[in-house]
């Protein structure tokens, strides 16, 4: 029997999901042994138009990991759901949207402006951005188009499971590759994490009542390495994200940043962190609870840093000057 | 759509023990308010949820007017604190994402001040009658 067919690919992504992947160590070994790889851009030289010419549902397992930014990764995420069995939101980019979904803050236009236009290292006299046609002597050039918005892989194609995390951890990636080879995966539409949060195996001694009369940022005060971080007035996004980490920020004194999403039956993972970190406010006076609000510097950054893509909102409403109203 | 046209759809939480109270005694004392408001009592303004805000804007309303007791005069002591905290985090936010800030409100009227709900009902819904309706972009589903 031939064995069967693996795909990974990477979109919107910084390639720590492929990294992770080789983490897995004697794992990955295993992985090679047990798939036959038809796709893995970051790893071997393969072209999409081999992939192409694969017969529908013929990949067996396809780990796709990356957001949806560009018409390119759009048609790739299409041209892999069509070809394989089990389509694996792998990472959160490609679950949640991750820190590229963080660009939905901006559009296409507010993006190149300040690229091509406005940092200080950009020297760019000519005004020249990306055009998706260039007409040279030689032919035409084309690139893919920079969509507006950034979308998770779920918002484009139909996601069979997914697998949180930034990256993944090993144990995870494991267990995931255990049930596609044993063929135990769990109902389709599955996160392959656990359902509870992140607080539920943090480490850290909790005080039950928490009042909260000033926030601190990381940089201004030195956590203490055994005490719940949010009693010490530090954001941790704990409370409202998915377990599956073994609460690997906060053991080694980081605040949970959030990358594993909500936690099973959460609707919007920002606004749940939102109403916990609102009610630990300790104060029934209206401006003092606005001086300790003003102390949460940058909600949307801190509330959404992996899934802004995900929110009910899915962007800022605010469009930048003279940008296309077609949303793409 | 002209803003002639537009009418605004605007959801409020009420909770049972003052606000509630006030819109019944409104009703009772047959005083006229904008039928732009849609009513959903809750136990405490407590119970409201960020995501139900969130939720009710993104399902089709242009606004969510939030009412509970006078600080001080919670049924369940603390509830309205909790309220008026989530609420200042929850503006901070909004304003981040480009959603106006006359779009959400929170009031408190106890159940005695039915002239005040119709009042703030009627002021809500000029403010969002101005903004016109909410920018709301769906969720692209994929297509085959």
């Amino acid at each position: 029997m031939s064995k069967p067919k693996l795909a990974i690919y990477w979109a919107a992504t910084c390639g720590g999901c492929d990294v992770a992947l080789l983490d897995t160590q004697t794992k990955v070994v295993e992985i090679a042994d047990a798939f036959e790889l038809v796709l893995w851009p970051i790893a071997m030289d393969f072209k999409y138009k081999d992939v192409e010419r694969l017969p529908e549902k013929s990949i067996d397992l396809c780990l796709f990991n990356g957001a949806i930014r560009t018409e390119e990764q759009e048609d790739i995420a299409r041209m892999l759901r069509k070809r394989a069995k089990v389509l694996v939101a792998f990472g959160s980019c490609a679950c949640h949207g991750g820190i590229p979904g963080l660009g939905n803050v901006s559009d296409r236009n507010g993006i190149f402006e300040k690229v091509y236009r406005q940092t200080r290292s950009t020297a760019n006299n000519d005004g020249i951005r990306p055009r998706t046609r260039t007409e040279m002597p030689e032919g035409t050039l084309t690139l893919p188009a920079f969509h507006d918005t950034v979308r998770s892989l779920d918002q484009v194609v139909d996601t069979d499971y997914y697998v949180p995390g930034c990256p993944p951890p090993v144990d995870l990636i494991g267990q995931v590759v255990t049930a596609v080879l044993s063929r135990s995966l769990p109902a389709v539409g599955s996160t392959l994490a656990p359902d509870k949060t992140v607080c539920d195996e943090c480490p850290r001694e909790r005080d039950e009542t928490k009042k909260v009369k000033q926030f601190r940022r990381l940089a201004e005060v030195t956590p203490d390495p055994t005490r719940c971080l949010l009693d010490q007035g530090i954001i941790c996004c704990g409370p409202a994200t998915r377990a599956g980490c073994e609460a690997r920020c906060p053991s080694v004194n980081m605040p949970c940043r959030g990358c594993f999403g909500p936690p099973a039956g959460v609707l919007d993972q920002g606004l749940k962190l939102l109403s916990a970190i609102g009610s630990i406010i300790d104060s029934k006076d209206e401006r003092e609870i606005s001086r300790i609000v003003n102390g949460v510097q940058d909600p949307l950054g801190c509330f959404y840093r992996f899934g802004l893509p995900k929110s009910l909102l899915h962007r800022t409403r605010t469009r930048s000057a003279d940008s296309e109203t077609r949303d793409d | 759509m002209s803003s002639a046209e537009f009418e605004p759809k605007i959801l409020a939480f009420l909770c049972n023990w003052c606000t509630y109270a006030a819109a019944d005694l409104a009703g009772i004392s047959r005083i006229q308010y904008p039928p732009n408001v849609r009513v959903i009592r809750v136990m405490c303004s407590g119970r409201i949820d960020p995501t139900f805000v969130l939720k009710a804007l993104n399902d089709g309303a242009d606004g969510v007017l939030i009412g509970g007791c006078h600080p001080g005069d919670c049924h369940y002591l603390e509830g309205n604190y909790k309220a008026m905290r989530r609420y200042q985090l929850l503006m901070k936010l909004l304003e981040q994402f480009g959603v106006e800030s006359g779009r959400v409100r929170l009031v408190w009227i106890s159940a005695g001040e039915g002239e005040k709900f119709a009042r703030v009902v009627r002021e809500m819904t000029e403010t969002v009658r101005e903004l016109g309706p909410f920018k709301r972009k769906e969720t692209r589903v994929h297509v085959e």
